[in-house]
Formats: C-alpha cells, structure tokens, sequence
C-alpha cells in the first residue's frame, strides 16, 4: 500500500471518528444543537427636567463674561431609575418611550431554561431565534473552510477568503463613507443639507469650507494617478501626505522613543528598597545597560568586529536571541489563545458540548436516535 | 522510528495541536495564579484614583483579537465600574465601537448599573478615521476629533464632558490595544507630550514585546497577552467579587483560556525538542554513511 494511501485511509478514520462524535452529540442532547436562543426586554423610558441641585455653584466665568448660573436639563431616563425619585428631577408632559431590546442567550441558559418551560432564572422568557441561528451556522462553516487550509488548499478554503475580502471591503468602504466623506467634507461644505445624516452637529463649532475644500481638491489629484498622461497631478498631494506624516512621526519618535528611552536607560547599578539593597532591581538594572550597549555595539558597523568589538557585539547577539524567543512565545500564546476562543465558539455555540446535567447517556443517546429515525421514516 | 519521524505528515501535527487546546476546553484545568508585578500595577493604577475620577478608555482591537483582548478589556471595565470611575469610551479601530458598546451593556450596565446613566457617568465618543492623527488633534482639542458622541449629540451638551475640553483633562488613559493604531501611538502623540495623564494598557502578545521599553516611566502598567488578562481577572475578582460573593462569570475567560495555553504550549516545547532531536539524529546518520551536510 502506498504511503499516500495509507495517509488518507489515516485521515478518512479521524474524520469518521469525529462525525460519529458529534452525531453522538446531537443525539445525546434533548434540544440537539446549533440553535440560538433570544429574550426581549422592554424599558420604559420618561422624559423629566432635571433642575439644578439647591445650592449648585455657578459655573466658571469664561473671559470678559459674568458667571453662569446652571439651568434645568432635559434628559430620558428609564423608568426603573432611582434618579426619577429624586427631589429635583420632575416628569414632562411628554409621552413616555417604550424601548425594545433583545439579547442573545448564552446556549448554557437556554439549555438550564429548555426544563423549566423556557424561562429563564429571573421569569424572562427564552425564544427560538431563526436569523441567530442562521448566524450561528454560518459563522460555524466559515470556521471550518478557514480550518480546511490546514488539510492543504481547496474550493472551501478560497471560497470563504473570497467572502472575507469582499465583505472587509464592503465594511471599510462604508465605514469611511460615513466616518470621513459625509462628516468631514459634505457636512462643512453644506451643514443644512446635511442635517439629516449628522443631525447633533455643534453648530457653534463650524469648520472652515476652505479647510474641507482643499482636501477634498487633494483626494481629487490623486485620482489622476489613473491617467497615464495626467499621472504627475498625483504627485502633488503625495507630497503633502508624505511630508506632514514623516514630520508628525518625527517629533514623536524624537520625544517618545529617542529621548525617552535615553532617559529610561539612565537606571543606578545599586537600588535600595526601604533602605535594603535590593538584589532583584540591581541585577534588573545591570542586565538592562548590558544588554542596551552591547546590542548597540551589535549594530555599529563603523568598526569591524574583531577583539573586544567582536566578542561585545557577540555578547549583543544573545541578547537579541533571547528578545527573539520572548517575541515568538509572545506571539505563539496569542496564536494558540485565538485557536482556543475559535473551539469554544464551535463547541459551546454551534455544538452545544456543554453537559451542564450530565445528560450525556447511553439511555439518552439511544431514545434520541431511535425518536429521529421515527421521525424520518 | 527515526524514517518515520522525518516524514511524519505535518497534518498529524495540526491535528496533535487541536487535541491539545480542545480537550482542555471540555474538560476544564484547575489553576492557581500569582498575579505578576505587571498586572499589579495596572490595577493599582485604577484603584488608586479617587472614586470618580475620569477615564478615557479606548477599545482599539478588532473581532480578530477579541478572543485575547475581550477579557482583559472587560475586567478593567469591570473594575472602572466599581470605582464609579467616569468613562469615555472611544477606539482607534472601527469595529473596536461596536466591541466596546457590547462590553457596556454586557458588564458595566450589568454590575453597575445603579451608579451609570449615560451622559452623566460615562459618553461613548466612538470611532474616528486618521489613525494617529485622532489622538494628536483630541489631545488639544476634543470637538474638534470628535463633534458628537455616537448618538449624535454635540459634546457641548453632554454632562460628563463639562470641564473637558481635551484628553489632557483625563486622569488615567486604559488602552486595548491590538497594533497600529494603538498603545505606542498613545504613548508618542499623548502620554510623552503630557506625562500629568498616566497610561496602563492590555495588549496582544504580538505587541506586548514592543511596549516593555515603555515601562515604568511612560507606560504605568500593562497586561500582556491571555496570561497579563487570568492575572488581571484573579486580582479584581479577588477584591470586587460578584453580587453572590463569587467570581463574577463573564471574568473568568481569560482563566479559562489557560488550560489550553499549558497543554499547547507543553506540546510545542515537546515538538521542538523532538524536531532538533530527529535532526540531529538525521544529521549525525548521514555523517556515518559518507553523505555530510
């Protein structure tokens, strides 16, 4: 038998393996799985004038301008709130607001809920949600094709990255529509027009057309980079954001990173702490200088690295081994975190692996299959 | 043995890889932690300042770091609540608003509800575009980034924003942080310029490594990766337990999170001795038969 026959007779047993388990689970379980559950919560919501406390100090005066005295505020608040109880805050006579809001459940609620006639601990009722679920499915077999790159590259895998960029796209596209174009061009330009998408603009605080306008003539010579003749127009605004960027980072990299740092470097070789010499922040102290100087001396290459250069700059390379490593684990305990929280969600949301009951039996796995085939046939 | 090992299909490896993370999570490890000197501080930092205080807190992560940034976001969240600590919430990445509006209603409002109403305790200012640019501009002028929260309203008319006209005004900075935009902006545009605004943060562990060099003078604390998150959970469950005197349940993630790291990580280190091993051997054989490497 060749060896890639044996491997995929190998991987043909683990997958059977794992769709017996989790047909074992679906089985085993009195609500089967990969179902979202929802509750609803209605507030009411009052509006009240909120009227200064006695004795409230007036505010201070700004320049030139006498000092002001604080007025009534109109706010919402909901119903339940202990503020509607307070002496200064009376009702309007305007209609209250009901507001509905509905919450996912957690699968390990709505499972401790299934037995108590889908009531939840405090009374509040648990429903089937069709669109969760859908969410729930789909966001299960995006998992997986994504998990299927590890198998090796196939239709499943670039379907998904296919859907994943377009809809990265889609999302960012929108989000600067209405994050950049609409509140920092279109709304300056013409804030009445305008007060139907950004309706709480500060009409004290208008910004200057001019400041919006030469922006917006900016991101239009960009656009020239299209043309193969009008190519150059692009460059101008290039250089702007090129210029106003390496300088904006400058300054900061000269105040935050290089000066700084200096600064941080300057650490004492012998730290008492409460009048004790403290061993663990001296060493601290000494390890830092010597590692600080010789990974320096590691990347000065004005001089050659032969003699005490050579074995400095070599002592600089361990010290960057070890940030190397601390790096890697770094970031292998990111990788493995991201790995676990996408398990969780495949065996607590979708799968519904919980026991919280032990009601993992043999009895029940056997009653729940015969019940579906019943059903079936 | 040694024929096999050297052509060992690597997906035997995914697959030992995934065991060892899944298993910890049905079948949960038991821990003990002893929060690092790390942690310590970032708590120190928000426990320290007088109930009250006002904290800018900026969610600049993604759904993609959700799973190691999440817990951490939320225990300090959870811990600003208890101090009655007035918030301004805002992030650096796009989705990182909507991720922070969720983390508002799932545990502030949750466990401590009675003492936030909006616009009086706390202002979700959300998401602005200009990377860098939003904190140089917001750290002299808040309006100006920012000229209404994200329910319209103009800053003027908000009342926990009377007094602040920038993020100067701020007492602490809590950044999340999962790369650029992020931590090292705040510590260059903000913290550096005007060091009177302390900083703590919680980061990936990609990031965690870049950010030691800014300990202890500009960064005051920092929570690194889903280990600086357990400690974090440890030490504020500790102090500010649940109304039932317990763990409060959404701040046990990160612990959680911690079976899976030892078993992953034990494999990893057991792969790597065995690779170098499997080398050696290979290498070591192939001086014997005459070939050299």
């Amino acid at each position: 038998m060749s060896q890639s026959r044996k491997a995929t007779i190998g991987w043909l047993v683990v997958f059977i393996f794992g769709a017996v388990g989790l047909a074992w689970n679906a089985f085993s379980q009195p609500r089967g799985f990969g179902m979202r559950y929802v509750t609803d919560s209605t507030t009411t919501y009052y509006e009240v004038k909120v009227s200064p406390p006695i004795g409230s100090i007036p505010k201070k005066p700004k320049d030139g301008e006498g000092a002001v005295a604080p007025k009534d505020r109109l706010v919402w608040v909901s119903s339940d709130s202990p503020d509607l109880e307070k002496s200064n805050v009376t009702r309007t006579s305007a209609e209250p607001i009901s507001v509905t809001r509905t919450s996912s459940v957690p699968p390990i609620a709505a499972w401790a809920a299934a037995e108590n006639g889908g009531k939840g601990p405090t009374g509040a009722t648990y429903r089937f949600s069709v669109a969760d679920t859908i969410g729930v499915w789909i966001a299960a077999f995006f998992t997986l094709a994504i998990f299927s790159f590890l198998w090796g590259d196939n239709p499943v895998y670039k379907f998904a990255e296919s859907v994943v960029i377009g809809v990265s796209a889609a999302y960012w596209m929108v989000v600067a529509f209405w994050s950049t174009l609409v509140p920092k061009l279109a709304v300056p330009i013409a804030p009445i027009a305008m007060q139907w998408a950004v309706p709480g603009v500060d009409e004290e605080r208008k910004v200057s057309v001019v400041l919006a306008v030469i922006p917006a003539i900016l991101g239009v010579m960009l656009l020239f980079r299209l043309s193969s003749k009008l190519g150059w127009v692009s460059s101008w605004p290039l250089a702007f954001v090129v210029g106003t960027t390496a300088a904006i980072r400058l300054i900061a990299h000269v105040q935050a990173d290089f000066l700084a740092q200096i600064s941080n470097s300057m650490v004492p070789f012998v730290v008492s702490t409460n009048g004790r010499f403290d061993w663990g922040a001296s060493l601290g102290n000494v390890v830092l200088v010597t590692g600080l100087l010789s990974v320096i001396v590691y990347f000065f290459f004005s001089l050659e690295h032969k003699g005490a250069v050579g074995k400095v700059a070599r002592f600089g390379v361990w010290f960057l081994m070890i940030a190397f490593g601390a790096a890697f684990a770094f970031t292998v305990m990111g990788r493995i975190t991201l790995l676990s929280e996408r398990l969780e969600f495949l065996f607590n949301d979708w799968l519904w692996l919980i026991d919280p009951k032990g009601d993992h039996t043999v009895t029940t796995i056997v009653s729940n299959a015969a019940g579906l085939l019943a059903t079936v046939f | 043995m040694l024929a096999f090992l050297e052509k060992l299909d690597r997906r035997w490896v995914f697959l030992l890889m995934g065991l060892a993370v899944a298993i910890p999570i049905l079948f949960p490890l038991p821990f003990e932690y002893k929060p690092s000197a790390l942690a310590r501080s970032v708590f120190d930092e928000i426990d320290r300042l007088p109930d009250g205080s006002r904290v800018l807190f900026s969610f600049d992560y993604d759904p993609a770091t959700s799973g190691e940034l999440s817990p951490m976001a939320r225990a300090m969240l959870y811990h600003c609540g208890k101090k009655k600590h007035k918030l301004y919430v805002m992030a650096l990445f796009g989705p990182g608003k909507t991720l922070g509006s969720e983390a508002i209603q799932e545990i502030l409002l949750k466990y401590a509800g009675d003492d936030y109403t909006y616009g009086e305790d706390y202002v979700e200012l959300g998401y602005q575009t200009g990377n860098e640019g939003v904190i140089k501009v917001a750290v002299t002028d808040l309006p100006q980034m920012f000229p209404t929260d994200v329910r319209g309203t103009p800053l003027s008319k908000i009342p926990v924003l009377e007094g602040v006209e920038n993020f100067q005004a701020m007492d602490l900075l809590v950044a999340v942080s999962a790369g650029d935009p992020g931590s090292k902006q705040w510590i260059q545009y903000f913290i550096s310029a005007y060091p009177k605004t302390r900083m703590v943060t919680g980061t990936t562990g990609v990031q965690s490594v870049s950010l030691y060099p800014y300990i202890p003078n500009q960064l005051a604390g920092m929570l690194g990766a889903i280990k600086g998150a357990a400690e974090y959970e440890t030490i504020v469950n500790a102090k500010y337990p649940g109304p039932d005197g317990k763990p409060v349940p959404e701040l046990t993630e990160a612990q959680r999170r911690m079976g899976p790291q030892l078993t992953a990580h034990l494999l990893m280190v057991s792969l790597i001795v065995v690779g170098n091993v499997v080398y050696l051997m290979g290498r070591r054989k192939a001086h014997q038969s005459g070939g050299g490497r």
